[in-house]
């Protein structure tokens, strides 16, 4: 029950004491989150004590496993933009929250999380469900920090979410002694503006700016390519005015896809390891690569001796420790893209690189007559993944946030999937994270309540996580599960089919009835592995105003193509 | 292994529990060996200074430097080569007492190195010596004969022929906040 009367935050502190434990919810508020992902234990129980009592101002969400509850913080801050927070006990629900950690870390996502510890005189003592989770999350988080009194809270929290959501966003870890949440003091909050040791945004160096137009103004044939960056620093409109002034071609990495519309004439389509043939060739044929807010992961250059050596390369990065780190930038512009995007518009000429964009459409329809046809429009009698998404797009009008696993799905799904606006892309594309994308689902749906949230999933990655079905159905969020069951890990198993010559070792799976699982949590669910259903079932789905559950069974032994073997160049993509 | 040199790394920042351990996983992540390691104050209140010696190339030290500079609490870090630094290590050797009374060439050992006497007992003296490398391990091969009970030698600690510009970065902090 709701009241935004006497709302306890509105009680006065000043002059009395509060506990650590109501410290740090107070802390949450004035950061403005009104939704939590965790789950309970002895160590954080006088943080939960509080958050019964302010349950009317601070929604938390039972997950059914720690895990669970970095991902739904992950999805919920990849739709809303703002700060995804988790909260575990210590020991195995620390442990339990490392693999999120480290997704959230390599995808640059704003997230903090909140762990319980053992009281500070126990430290060391190998106290029950004591683990040193400061040491094992200091690699995968940009900042962590242990508080060992209560005093500490409010500055620490502060500076928490100011780590996390600024520059190239990413988690952090405070962990909390229970006798700092036990502790009294008298609480003050001020949020964080400024750290003396850090520069979360380079300032942008006006000849960068100059040289880069320079450079674009002159290109034959340039091409971008971008990626998350454009996302997070929400230089969406920026982008879009980039693209349609300079004329230039754009191709996204995972992370960059719907920040432009799928259907804008001037994206390209994916490049990397499953991108799209056009992208991935005429990276080793441009004159320009422009990259914007993207990393060069081995899985869009693969092998870096060769890729786009030919290419003069502009870099809008905002993470000095990118620059270089994998492809050398002869124009690196540091900062946000929001900023260098806008300074550089009124420097580029209006262009029109009408010949050099029909060399994308030439690869487009190689592709298309030999991979994309028979994907969506199949002669065979199995159903495709393609086939599924595209049942999806049609239903939704691409107008969802698609939340996806990792592995086959994920790929075809990037692939096909359309989309006609940003922050509706969710999936693990830096650590691959199989089991993420139905926690995560739960977070998008939080995150964006008025959008349809499908997550579609492989039937590996989904028994990872199935558990959540639990928190699904007991918050009663609205996210429509579709699960691509194949019977296989299929993308172990492509892998195994090519390059190990069809030893399957491991990657068939048995499965259990998911519908049956699906109704055992009181979920509407349906399993369809007709093309002539196929239809229906989605449109059943999206009609729904409740959580529901699809299993679409696909054929078994599909391949994804284009594929850029590991370690060869982009222009080694093969189409079969 | 080729083309690997001799690089200083040195980072100036926040005195914070768990630093350590966050510029070790850079090392770690990446396979580098730390050839040694010291951690000090600095010349500015409230900053600290670490002092790591690696063997690599210099590609691969840039991109160490991009990484440590990438912490929230590292205020700053550079690679110098030894050529821009200046740099010392110290050893300390413990050696039995009756050594130097019954070998009198032990005492020209110590005087031609010009290392200081910093303790003697009846059973024992100790001898320190701060220079290169060489020159203690020259020592160290020179009291060996005479029976060393201990030796330790630190890390190196250098300083730079170039302006570090610390106060700089923390002063423009100050006035931009």
């Amino acid at each position: 029950m709701k009241t935004t009367k006497n709302k306890i935050s509105d009680n006065p502190t000043e002059g009395i004491k509060i506990s650590g434990a109501e410290a740090v919810i107070r802390c949450l508020l004035a950061e403005g989150v009104d939704l939590i992902y965790g789950y309970p234990g002895g160590a954080i129980m006088p943080i939960y004590d509080e958050l019964y009592k302010f349950q009317d101002e601070l929604q938390h969400v039972l997950t059914r496993h720690e895990q669970g509850a970095t991902h739904a913080a992950q999805g919920f801050a990849r739709t809303s933009g703002k700060v995804g927070v988790a909260m575990a006990t210590s020991g195995p629900g620390a442990t339990n929250l490392v693999t999120g950690i480290a997704d959230a870390q390599i995808d640059s996502t704003p997230m903090v999380c909140i762990t319980g510890q053992v009281a500070s005189h126990l430290l060391g003592s190998d106290a029950f469900q004591e683990t040193d989770i400061i040491g094992i999350s200091t690699p995968v988080t940009k900042w962590n920090c242990q508080i060992t009194k209560a005093s500490e809270i409010p500055s620490v929290m502060a500076k928490a979410f100011y780590i996390a959501r600024s520059g190239r966003p990413g988690p952090v870890l405070i962990d909390i002694t229970k006798d700092a949440q036990f502790d009294t003091f008298y609480f003050s909050y001020e949020k964080c503006t400024g750290i003396r040791s850090y520069k979360p945004v380079p300032e942008i160096e006006p000849t960068s700016i100059i040289e880069a137009a320079e450079a674009i103004n002159n290109a034959k044939k340039p091409f971008i390519i971008w990626g998350q960056g454009v996302i997070l620093g929400n230089a969406e409109q920026e982008f879009k005015d980039f693209v349609e002034k300079s004329g230039i071609p754009a191709a996204w990495t995972i992370l960059g896809l719907s920040a432009l519309p799928t259907a804008h004439p001037l994206n390209v389509g994916m490049v990397g390891m499953h991108g799209n043939y056009g992208p991935n060739m005429l990276t080793n044929e441009c004159d320009l690569l422009i990259a914007i807010g993207m990393r060069f992961d081995d899985r869009v250059t693969g092998d870096l001796n060769t890729y786009a050596k030919q290419a003069k390369v502009i870099h809008f990065e905002i993470d000095s420790a990118e620059l270089n780190k994998n492809v050398e930038a002869d124009i690196p512009v540091m900062g946000s893209c929001k900023d260098s995007l806008a300074a550089i518009l009124s420097l580029i000429k209006n262009k029109n690189h009408e010949k050099w964009i029909n060399r994308f459409d030439e690869y487009m329809k190689i592709e298309v007559e030999k991979v994309i046809d028979k994907d969506l429009n199949p002669t065979k009698e199995g159903l495709t993944m393609g086939e599924a998404i595209m049942a999806i797009n049609k239903y939704t009008k691409g107008d969802a946030v698609i939340v996806t696993d990792v592995g086959q799905h994920q790929m075809v799904t990037c692939r096909y999937a359309e989309f006609v606006r940003s922050k509706s892309n969710v999936t693990s594309g830096g650590l691959g994270t199989m089991g993420f994308a139905l926690p995560a689902a739960i977070g998008a749906k939080m995150g964006a309540p008025d959008r349809e949230v499908v997550a579609v999933i492989g039937d590996g990655g989904y028994q990872m996580t199935i558990q959540e079905l639990g928190t699904i159905f007991q918050t009663q969020t609205a996210v429509k599960i579709v699960v691509l069951n194949n019977d296989f890990l299929g993308m172990v198993r492509q892998w195994q089919q090519l390059f190990f010559e069809k030893r399957y070792a491991s990657t068939e799976m048995v499965n259990p009835d998911f519908v049956a699982i699906a109704k055992g949590y009181y979920l509407d669910a349906k399993k369809v592995d007709k093309r002539e259903d196929l239809d229906a079932a989605v449109a059943e789905m999206i009609a729904s105003d409740k959580p529901y559950f699809l299993e679409i069974c696909v054929e078994k032994e599909a391949n994804v193509f284009p594929m850029i073997p590991t370690g060869a160049s982009v222009s080694e993509i093969r189409l079969t | 292994m080729k083309n690997n040199n001799t690089y200083t790394i040195s980072i100036y920042s926040e005195n914070n529990v768990g630093l350590l351990n966050r510029i070790s996983a850079i090392f770690l992540k990446r396979h580098i060996n730390i050839e040694s390691f010291s951690t000090s104050p600095s010349e500015i209140k409230n900053v600290f200074r670490f002092v790591i010696i690696v063997e690599l190339e210099e590609e691969k030290v840039k991109k160490l430097i991009q990484q440590i500079e990438k912490q929230v609490d590292v205020i700053k870090a550079y690679y110098h080569t030894d050529e821009e630094t200046i740099f010392q290590e110290s050893a300390l050797f413990k050696v039995q007492s009756r050594s130097l009374f019954e070998e009198r060439h032990i005492q020209n050992v110590i005087k031609d190195s010009h290392a200081n006497i910093v303790v003697v007992t009846p059973e024992f003296f100790v001898i320190e010596k701060t220079g290169f490398r060489e020159e203690t391990e020259k020592l160290r091969k020179d009291l060996a004969p005479f029976g060393l009970l201990q030796f330790v030698r630190s890390g190196r600690i250098s300083v730079t022929k170039s302006k570090m510009g610390i106060s700089d970065i923390l002063n423009t902090f100050k006035k931009d906040n």
